[in-house]
């Protein structure tokens, strides 16, 4: 019955009208607005699943589309449409802000309205970037979503917000800009505005290299890459729990997103040519920031730090593919790093925004995200030493959960490019246990470290069941990750096809 | 020798403002203090009135008239309407702070409506004279103005300052105006065009300096780097009031003699007026942009924004292709449109013996008026050029235009100044969310005032949600 709706753009368009709605409510009622938040996610959830239920495996040309026109001085129209990579990345997103909603439940009591309008109104914004086949379509959602995260980092913010949140934003509208300089360009060359038509226009090397480059600055930023991840641990460590959530969940995945859906298709040859860079950097990310969050103090800034790592993997799988064709001399086996890094995405999104939970859990308790206040915990809160652990092991890649199958992936796509190449790689299975285990041991094992920790209570029913659906989630996509293989196959299997061939 | 009665019909929205602004000024005798309202009653309904019949009159064909010294065509339809709309929202605006501060007198209003009278004969303008009439009528309304607080020392210096170096650019450019009546010998601007045409070939040192001398006065009129030093100060002197007049609809009717005088009328100098254009440009967004951040006066720091949007409206116009025009005019009615409500928050903070200048003044508005904060949320969006605002899709319309005529390098220079201009935009979002108001002073304008404000600001959106509607508009006239 939702085959013919206009799917798409009413998960686009619920989550913000419902943060209308609870902005117009005010603060005389929070708790009204708690809970028409809430019934807004919940529904923009439930009209998120068709398009998983339907959503035909078999090819990989877009769907649900729609398409009608915009602006039409300059040929832009409001084009809508999913493929195997996006359409799990906006369940994701769907799924993260009713968990979000929920844990700000009784944290979240200065400007409870505005809090929720920003979160609501953000989920909309990055489902559009997500489904966006308009390249001004997809640049305005990119941008706009940039307002309610700098607001929620400024107004609910830690002590340094001001700062975090400055840096946060200039540094990823400055990426942001050479993107759209890139896209204008592709306009004038193609006459459109329409990605796909993007992905078929051939360029000439200086060309695509220039473009390259200035997407490789936006998604680079956002994703973020070393070395401008800078901004990334600031902007953790100061975020509320949910902008924490939100912003490792989806808006990194947002830079993956980007290099799949622009930079490979559009410009293969720059992407073939400059892949040591990307193949570099991503293992600086993994080993040397794995080795940075090995020395951190702050419980937050050691999973931004991990989260970098992670990321860096994710890049990895992306562009090896063309270091697999160079070693085999065939692009059979090289879905396996993109599909690989896809799984990673979605994975590292579950994983991240649990690990942000639990530290949210702690510090509402403590006010304290520093780890040598905490010490064994597990002996007052039990319930949350479980979860904590599970998630830390899942962050590991531990098998059986979520986290070993994409990193699985991606090690094994590196071995067919280059054996250094996955050895470096694989590190990371060393340093992700070494620095998310110590974590563990420090905070939750242990003697009871002082009165503060003797005094914690255990999750609250809510917190409980928050940190239960995701330890549910992550151990069922570690166990049986076959339903979103199947949805990326023929999608990653086209995008390889794509890149094969020549533009120049 | 007969004598050709002129068509006067499409005259009449003007005959009908300067019939009125002559109305008032003796009415206005008449009325006392306390019957102030009926000044600006008057003065409304004569803008509006205008407006109506320009509306009325628009006609999708070119008509000249006034023994070809006045043209009307969709161009000056749709600016003169577009001025006409944000002169009336100016003084609705300026109604609260000029009466908290013994300024409610009819010069103001009789002032402005000559200032607006000659922003149409400038859009209008078919001749090099009707257009120096125009910018006169229009400068010497302004420099008035300015000083109108007669006890402010502040302001005084800054109408001297204002009075002076404008004196000098309408100077440079009767001096532009009459080299090229001597190489053409015409005034008509067709027939400049004309006399170009058939003098280009040889190197012809009297239109070079005709034309660098034009370019330099209009430079000065639009507050272009280096001829920007006078802005800053007026802006910062001039009341408030004052300041939100000449930093909206005056831009618009610069533009329009721009599009008359240099594109259309020089185009055949294209080539030679593109690099001069893009040296104003590069220089004013720098300047403008890195300036601002400086500033801790909102009205300076407006100023100098002001002059980073200046550098992008004159991008487009160097361009010099069709879509380079149409992105300028949408560029400067879209910063009309912003800067009018940028100042009407400024106006909607300042009371009695409080000016609000102060970027300071913005903290804790999210805590005062959530209503209003969000508003100037938009306005500042917009300004910084962020999606989905509308001053996005003016930045994109114009970085369009000019990375299809192969500047790729300029486009990417400008939008690395914007994201500089970003930060001072932020600042006041930061002031406004961030941080405790330490003024809590109770914030009402009157319902007129407080719902004008807020379709000013919705408008940021609504555009920007749908730029279709004016992209389309502006597409059309040129």
């Amino acid at each position: 019955m939702f085959a013919d709706w206009p799917l798409l753009s009413l998960v686009i368009w619920t989550p913000i009208l419902g943060g209308l709605i609870v902005l117009t409510m005010g603060d005389r009622m929070p708790e009204a607005s708690r809970r028409v938040g809430l019934a807004f996610a919940v529904l923009t959830f439930l009209v998120s699943i068709p398009l998983f239920t339907l959503f035909d495996r078999g090819t990989h040309e877009m769907q649900f589309v729609e398409m009608i026109p915009w602006i039409s001085t300059f040929n832009i129209h409001y084009h809508l449409g999913v493929d195997g990579i996006s359409m799990p990345l906006i369940l994701l997103t769907t799924f993260t802000t009713v968990l979000v909603v929920i844990a700000a439940w009784e944290v979240i009591q200065y400007r409870v309205s505005q809090y929720l309008a920003a979160f609501l109104v953000m989920e909309g914004l990055m489902i559009g970037v997500f489904s966006a086949l308009d390249a001004v379509l997809f640049y305005v959602f990119f941008e706009a979503m940039l307002i309610p995260m700098f607001l929620v980092i400024g107004i609910w913010g830690g002590p340094n917000r001001i700062y975090a949140t400055l840096k946060f934003f200039l540094y990823t509208f400055l990426g942001s800009v050479f993107l759209l300089i890139g896209l204008i360009y592709l306009y004038t060359q193609s006459g459109s505005f329409a990605i796909l038509d993007f992905h078929h226009l051939p360029l000439g090397m200086t060309a695509q290299t220039l473009i390259f480059l200035g997407m490789l600055l936006a998604f680079g930023v956002k994703i973020p890459m070393f070395p401008v991840h800078t901004w990334l641990p600031d902007a953790h460590v100061e975020a509320p729990t949910g902008g924490s959530v939100i912003l490792a969940a989806i808006m990194l995945k947002i830079g993956g997103y980007g290099f799949l859906r622009f930079s490979l298709p559009i410009a293969p040859d720059a992407a073939m040519a400059l892949d040591w860079l990307m193949v570099t950097l991503s293992l600086i990310a993994v080993v040397y920031i794995g080795l940075v969050a090995l020395m951190q103090q702050d419980m937050k800034k050691l999973i931004a730090y991990s989260s970098i790592a992670h990321m860096g993997f994710v890049t990895l799988g992306f562009f090896i593919v063309f270091m697999i064709y160079n070693n085999t001399g065939s692009w059979q086996g090289a879905a396996l790093g993109i599909s690989g890094g896809m799984v990673q995405m979605i994975s590292h999104g579950l994983i991240s925004a649990a690990m942000f939970l639990c530290v949210g859990v702690l510090y509402d308790r403590m006010h304290s995200r520093r780890i040598a206040d905490y010490g064994g915990v597990a002996n007052t809160m039990p319930w949350f030493a479980a979860f904590f652990v599970l998630f830390a092991m899942a962050n590991t890649g531990l098998p059986g959960t979520s986290g070993f199958v994409g990193e699985f992936m991606v090690i094994l796509a590196a071995f067919r490019a280059d054996f250094w190449i996955a050895l470096l790689a694989a590190t990371t299975l060393i340093l992700a246990a070494a620095y998310t285990l110590w974590l563990v041991k420090r905070v939750v094992y242990g003697e009871v470290a002082n009165d503060n920790v003797a005094g914690l209570t255990d999750v609250n029913r809510r917190e409980f069941w928050v940190l239960g659906v995701l330890a549910f989630a992550v151990l069922l996509l570690g166990v049986w990750p076959a339903p979103l293989l199947d949805v990326l196959a023929a999608t990653v299997d086209n995008l390889v096809r794509h890149i094969a061939v020549s533009k120049l | 020798m007969t004598f050709e009665i002129p068509d006067f019909i499409p005259v009449i929205p003007e005959l009908f403002l300067l019939g009125m602004g002559c109305f008032i000024l003796v009415a206005d005798l008449f009325i006392p203090q306390a019957r102030r309202d009926i000044t600006y009653g008057l003065a409304q309904f004569s803008l509006l009135g205008a407006l109506l019949l320009t509306l009325w009159l628009a006609a999708p064909e070119v008509r000249i008239t006034m023994s070809g010294t006045f043209v009307a065509d969709p161009m000056s339809d749709l600016l003169k309407s577009v001025v006409l709309l944000i002169s009336a929202v100016v003084f609705l605006y300026a109604r609260p702070y000029l009466m908290s501060r013994d300024l409610y007198q009819g010069e103001f209003y009789v002032l402005g409506l000559f200032g607006v009278l000659g922003m149409m004969v400038m859009i209008s303008a078919n001749s090099l004279l009707t257009l120096y009439l125009g910018l006169e009528l229009l400068s010497l309304c302004l420099y008035a103005m300015v000083a109108f607080n007669r006890d402010s020392t502040q302001a005084a210096e800054s109408a001297m300052k204002y009075f002076v170096l404008g004196s000098i650019a309408s100077g440079v450019l009767l001096y532009g105006m009459s080299m090229l009546y001597g190489i053409t010998g015409t005034l008509d601007i067709a027939g400049v065009t004309a006399g170009i045409l058939t003098a280009s070939g040889e190197f012809n040192m009297a239109l070079v300096f005709a034309l660098a001398f034009v370019v330099v006065a209009l430079a000065f009129k639009l507050g272009a780097v280096p001829f920007h030093m006078w802005l800053p100060d007026v802006y910062h002197g001039a009341p408030t009031p004052v300041t939100l007049f000449i930093g909206t609809a005056p831009k618009i009717a610069a533009l329009a003699i721009i599009m008359r005088l240099l594109v259309d009328g020089l185009g055949p100098l294209h080539a030679d007026w593109q690099g001069m254009l893009l040296i104003l440009a590069v220089l004013s967004l720098a300047v403008g942009n890195v300036v601002a951040i400086a500033q801790t006066n909102i009205k300076r720091m407006f100023a100098y924004s002001t002059i980073s949007h200046v550098g992008f409206v004159l991008l487009a116009v160097m361009a010099g292709t069709t879509e380079g025009n149409a992105a300028a005019l949408f560029y400067v009615i879209a910063y009309a449109l912003m800067a009018a409500g940028g100042f009407g928050m400024v106006l909607y903070l300042s009371r009695q013996g409080f000016e609000a200048d102060n970027i300071q003044d913005f903290r804790g508005l999210n805590e005062r008026s959530p209503w209003f904060a969000f508003i100037m949320l938009l306005l500042m969006a917009s300004m910084a050029g962020l999606p989905p605002t509308l001053g996005f899709y003016a930045k994109l319309a114009v970085l369009q235009a000019v990375v299809q005529v192969d500047f790729v390098w300029i486009a990417v220079f400008a939008v690395l100044m914007s994201v500089i201009g970003a930060f001072y935009y932020l600042r006041i979002i930061k002031f406004m969310y961030f941080d405790k108001p330490e003024d809590r002073t109770e914030l009402s304008r009157g319902m007129d005032f407080n719902v004008v404000l807020s379709v000013n600001g919705l408008l940021m959106l609504g555009l920007g949600i749908f730029p279709g509607i004016l992209m389309s508009l502006t597409a059309a006239v040129r």
